[in-house]
């Protein structure tokens, strides 16, 4: 049975202009100890799928589906039940540290109450145990550090503080939302290689959500490529870098910028992502598509398996995608 | 921190020295005086008045030597109209009633209006909120000059409950109704702070962080969202704890509490310089203290803030 199981899960908000749906029928699962990539440009819907999971999102949000985590149903669980998963089981990493750690409090503080409240252990004792977990991201001097509130520090080591704030209760799941956006390259670099060390070291599941492709092939194992709120591709990473089977994970492939090529113009794929408000009925892709033709626009062809553990959405046979 | 204080402190006294030059030219270019009446005085007995009470004099040595007495001796002079009064005598027995009763009402205030706010946003979009917008709305159009009759009508003429007026040493029937007419409409404005700047605080990234530690409700918005979203209360709160404290006209007047609102409006319309002076530097430092306090709280509460 897999740790996280999740099946048609469907994301959609009401606004004042109509309902949106930011995520249709995506089903994943995601074993023990394993990891995951979601990737998507901004606005695919890859965070609100993270949030839906964890029951995080706004309140004009809901969802249905099923996310079963360890055989038990938690989407839409009550907040009772949520409350014994968040942080204990699956713990969640936020895209932008500046703002996501509590900037009124001390970070000794933010992160004791988690194991005040999951473990029952004193606040001194959580306090120890979170100078442990900050030494473990390799913040230097925790001890002292653990004393000063989030703005002392720089924003890679706010994420790490915030990473060290998400293991403390040895989740069994780390979701990790974008953790490398906001911060500059080479830190991306260390925060990237840190949550390959913890991974290995906690031997914890992991959700990457990336619009990064170079930071998946290091790290996972499965990939899942979403556009407009639907998966166009998922299998595992390594054929999805060699032998993209969509046009879309191509265009994406393409415009990772290589240096080592001689290769100074970035490519991108022309267009924009659609807007979510007027969904296409067909293929959310198609406006952009080098290989759409007039049936994109009417259907898209549901996810079929097209190789051992490759799943792909297209109408397009791989074979036509010269 | 101690270097901040001490320097504004500083910056008070020329704020102050200002505030008593401007309000006197002010004072002195409104046309009339003290001693003008319907009934004409003779030429020469205005004369003798205004070289009493130096109003002869040219008006920097007036102010020369009001400033004077007041740094010297706290001697903020007599009265121009109740001759038989000292601004000193007058402050001190009607700052205390407006003291009361605004603080109470301040409290009172404060206590609902935020409480009433946070339960809004937290319940944003349902019934409880839109009643506590509705209650606020509803606080914010009954300005206590209708509060008051309303007030009365109800409690002393139908139920016969309160007092309709007087001061008694501020037993609690006289303070009911000058409390109520008073806080309402305050309590309405910081219900309304607080449920917006509380929305925001809500939506925020930290507080998904906070929920996504399996913290229950209560305990992110108590220990999260509570202490944040009361930063723009509190800088409303300064100004207002005074302007509640010095009283307002409309509640001395129309329930003959005594304090010094009445007297505040009273000695302008009657051009009694000394009283208006008293009481605007009195209003003067404690707005002067206030804002300094709502600062330093501000450094309190948000630890990116520092002097």
């Amino acid at each position: 049975m897999a740790l996280l199981d999740v099946q048609g899960l469907s994301v959609s908000f009401r606004t004042n202009d109509g309902i949106v749906n930011a995520v249709n029928d995506v089903s994943l699962s995601v074993e023990a100890g394993h990891t995951l990539a979601i990737v998507g440009e901004s606005g695919s819907g890859k965070s609100q799928m993270a949030f839906a999971m964890l029951g995080l999102l706004a309140r004009n949000g809901y969802a249905t589906g099923s996310v079963r985590f360890d055989g038990a149903e938690i989407l839409n669980a009550p907040p009772k039940v949520m409350n014994t998963i968040r942080a204990a089981q699956i713990a969640m990493v936020f895209q932008d540290p500046m703002t996501s750690l509590n900037p009124y409090m001390r970070v000794s503080d933010q992160m004791a109450e988690v194991l005040v409240h999951h473990k029952g252990l004193s606040h001194a004792d959580a306090v120890q145990e979170a100078v442990r977990m900050l030494d473990a991201v390799k913040i230097p001097e925790a001890k002292a550090r653990i004393r000063y509130h989030p703005h002392e520090f720089s924003g890679g080591m706010r994420q790490r503080v915030m990473i060290a704030m998400s293991l403390l209760c040895k989740p069994k799941l780390l979701i990790a939302d974008e953790p490398t956006t906001a911060l500059d390259v080479t830190v991306q670099a260390q925060i990237m290689s840190l949550f390959g060390d913890l991974q290995k070291e906690f031997g914890m599941a992991v959700i990457l959500i990336t619009h990064d492709l170079g930071v998946v092939a290091g790290f996972c194992e499965e990939v899942l490529v979403l556009y407009g709120g639907q998966v166009m591709e998922q299998g595992p990473t390594d054929p999805i870098f060699y032998d993209p089977s969509h046009p879309y994970t191509r265009g994406l492939l393409k415009a990772i910028p290589r240096v080592d090529q001689g290769d100074l113009e970035l490519k991108t794929i022309p267009g924009s992502p659609p807007n979510m408000m007027m969904a296409p009925k067909g293929c959310p892709f198609e406006p952009r598509c080098d290989f759409s033709g007039e049936d994109c626009t009417q259907a898209l062809s549901p996810l079929t398996e097209f190789a051992p553990g490759r799943l792909r959405a297209c109408n397009r046979m791989v074979e036509e995608l010269a | 921190m101690l270097n901040y204080i001490i320097k504004r402190l500083a910056i008070a006294v020329p704020t102050l020295l200002v505030l008593i030059i401007i309000s006197f030219l002010l004072m002195h270019a409104a046309p009339g005086g003290p001693f003008t009446s319907e009934r004409a005085v003779p030429p020469e007995v205005l004369a003798n008045l205004e070289a009493k009470y130096g109003l002869n004099e040219p008006l920097y040595k007036q102010i020369a030597t009001y400033v004077y007495n007041v740094v010297f001796h706290f001697d903020f002079g007599p009265s121009f109209v109740y001759k038989d009064r000292t601004v000193n005598e007058i402050i001190a027995q009607g700052f205390p009633i407006t003291l009361k009763y605004g603080a109470i009402a301040f409290v009172l205030a404060v206590l609902i209006g935020v409480t009433l706010g946070v339960f809004a946003a937290i319940y944003h979009n349902s019934w409880l909120d839109y009643l506590a917008v509705g209650v606020s709305i509803g606080a914010q159009v009954l300005p206590n000059f209708v509060m008051a009759p309303i007030l009365v009508l109800i409690f002393t003429l139908w139920l016969g409950w309160l007092p309709g007026g007087g001061w008694q040493g501020g037993q609690w029937q006289f303070l009911v109704m000058p409390v109520i007419a008073l806080a309402t409409s305050y309590m309405a404005s910081i219900a309304r702070i607080t449920r917006s700047s509380m929305l925001e605080v809500l939506n925020s990234n930290h507080i998904r962080t906070a929920t996504a530690k399996g913290l229950p409700t209560h305990t992110v918005i108590l220990r999260h969202a509570l202490k944040p979203a009361m930063l723009p209360v509190i800088s409303y709160l300064g100004p207002t704890f005074v302007s509640m404290i010095t009283g307002s006209v409309v509640i001395d007047m129309y329930f003959s509490t005594g304090g010094i609102g009445l007297w505040f409006v009273n000695s302008a319309l009657n051009r009694d310089y000394s009283v208006m002076m008293g009481i605007t530097i009195l209003i003067g430092v404690l707005t002067i203290s206030f804002n300094l306090l709502v600062d330093l709280l501000y450094a309190w509460i948000d630890p990116r803030i520092r002097y």
